[in-house]
């Protein structure tokens, strides 16, 4: 059999490929970046305030800072959150069950791995944004301008990869949409809820402590406090190594969920 | 066959659990023709096209895609191919040429050659006046047309076209034919998977025609037609109890029939002279020869 001369083959998550994926990516963006920010930075917001105000008025301060500082610190969490895992699981589903883009993509010379990890890291850059939006409007009701500000994108970046990947991953592996109810019940909300966002774990029962200890939204928390709030202390590097085992634990187990979705 | 090879197949099989929807398939795309695979929903026309995509995985069988072995390496083989998919897969909330320069930048070609590339696509599927126009304002046949332009923007030496004409009307139809022989023309290699005969018979250089994940003949249109069907058929017009008569009388006098509801078509008729059949002589087709292999009518 006589066959074609060839080139080499091609590697593994190769620049072009993850550039190609974010383009398509940045460019959809331009025609939904409304509705995505308004969603994406609205909703924590409100619970900034209404937690802030609401509960605030109970709780003048917590660990010597007003409580809507605290909490503005913390929500910063949920923005990540709400603008990375949530997205990344329905826009995932969509994108494979609905549009079929993945069949698009995975017809030019793109891989699984290409495919997640560039989804991956536009969503965690957007978390990156929409992650100091709390941290701003908190701003505006007395926070404090620190340096360690600056850093808040860049945690919230690395925690947004993360959930990134989770979203991915359960939409790898979910079968309806139904499916979805069970995360967000049973997962996510619990999550939330101990995450040291609206008060301290400290004041938890020690199961619930050392629950909060493995939750990935909890260290996010604590590093945008102390980055804002209280200093960074060297604590705060085993803080950023759990999520950075997160998030690359699930980015594999996401390329690992949708190979399986999309190569049969 | 000492053509070089675009495509190699042999002995490919494609599982999903009970059912084998890719049946020990052999296939040969040779550089510079158009294949058709032939065949009625649910024959793995689409099954082989992901296997050439490796979206689809074989579980026997050896696959080389312009001379790169599947599944290993695929990607260096997508990078040289075009595909355009059955169902719709384009960006709808965003304009044309985004959509254009959304593959521009997945095929991976060069900054300075983007736009030469967009331009030349959009020509060709005859949608400049359009470019800034929405996918889903698009009508069925111009999106068509874009999914096939989309797959040639980085001129492929592969174009993959899986039912490209499926559900459109036949004024679309022929627009895209018009397109697809201007592709052959130019010498691009195709493998088109097609339900509709005067596609296959049109366009194709061969065809392979499929049943049930198997191919049952390949060959030239014409070749096939005259192998299995003859020059002529002759089609019996009556009632049904006439026609099962008919029927018979064919099949004893060694002749092939298919039925085709108000009517009996005995194929080979041009080589039996005498006969005492009388009805409409035609020219013998693929459809009969699809028939007659498969014994299934193709939609």
């Amino acid at each position: 059999m006589a066959t074609t001369s060839r080139t080499a083959r091609l590697g593994r998550l190769e620049r072009p490929a993850l550039t190609g994926v974010l383009v398509r990516e940045v460019v959809n963006f331009s025609s939904f970046w409304r509705s995505s920010t308004f969603s994406s930075t609205v909703e924590p917001t409100i619970y900034l305030l209404a937690f802030g105000f609401g509960f605030g008025s109970l709780v003048s301060k917590i660990g010597g800072y007003d409580y809507v500082q605290f909490v503005g610190t913390g929500t910063v969490a949920t923005a990540v959150l709400f603008s990375s895992a949530f997205p990344a699981m329905f826009g995932t589903f969509v994108k494979y069950q609905f549009q079929r883009t993945y069949d698009a993509i995975l017809a030019a010379p793109v891989d699984t791995e290409e495919l997640v990890t560039a989804e991956a890291l536009w969503i965690a850059t957007r978390a990156g944004v929409y992650g100091c939006v709390p941290m701003l409007v908190a701003i505006a009701f007395g926070l404090q301008p620190a340096w360690g500000m600056f850093l808040v994108p860049l945690i919230a970046w690395t925690a947004g990869f993360g959930w990134a990947c989770f979203g991915i991953m359960i939409a790898g592996f979910a079968k309806s949409f139904e499916n979805f109810n069970y995360v967000v019940s049973a997962v996510l909300t619990p999550l939330f809820l101990v995450a040291g966002t609206f008060f301290p774990l400290n004041r938890l029962p020690k199961w619930a402590q050392v629950l909060g200890e493995v939750n990935p939204l909890h260290h996010c928390v604590q590093l945008v406090r102390d980055a804002v709030l209280y200093g960074l202390v060297w604590t705060d590097l085993l803080r950023v190594g759990f999520l950075v085992l997160f998030a690359l634990v699930i980015w594999r187990i996401a390329i690992h969920a949708m190979t399986r979705k999309l190569i049969d | 066959m000492s053509a070089e090879l675009a495509i190699s197949l042999r002995g490919a099989v494609k599982r999903y659990g009970p059912i084998t929807a890719v049946n020990h398939l052999d296939l040969e795309v040779p550089l510079g023709t158009c294949v058709g695979l032939l065949g009625p929903n649910g024959a793995g026309k689409s099954t082989t096209m992901r296997l050439l995509t490796a979206q689809s995985i074989a579980d026997e069988g050896e696959i080389e895609v312009l001379g790169f072995r599947l599944p290993e390496e695929s990607k260096a083989a997508r990078a040289q191919c075009g595909v355009s998919p059955q169902l719709d897969n384009l960006d709808t909330t965003l304009t044309v040429q985004q959509n254009l320069l959304v593959f521009a930048h997945l095929y991976r070609i060069a900054r300075a050659d983007r736009a030469e590339a967009i331009e030349r696509a959009l020509k060709m599927a005859n949608l400049v006046e359009r470019r800034d126009s929405r996918v889903d304002k698009l009508s069925g046949g111009m999106r068509r047309r874009l999914l096939i332009a989309r797959a040639l923007i980085h001129r492929p030496r592969l174009v993959l076209l899986d039912e490209p004409t499926v559900g459109l009307d036949p004024q679309v139809r022929q627009e895209l034919w018009a397109l697809i022989d201007k592709l052959r023309s130019e010498g691009t290699t195709i493998l088109m998977s097609t339900h509709y005969i005067e596609e296959a018979q049109r366009l194709a250089d061969t065809v392979l025609i499929m049943s049930h994940g198997s191919a049952v003949a390949a060959g030239r249109p014409s070749e096939l037609v005259l192998q299995h069907a003859g020059h002529e058929v002759l089609e019996v017009y009556g009632p049904p109890a006439r026609l099962r008569e008919v029927e018979a009388e064919a099949g004893a006098a060694g002749l092939r029939t298919r039925r085709t509801g108000t009517s009996i078509s005995i194929l080979g008729i041009d080589a039996n002279g005498d006969h005492s059949f009388e009805g409409d002589r035609r020219p013998a087709n693929l459809e009969d020869v699809f028939v007659l292999l498969t014994g299934e009518e193709i939609a």
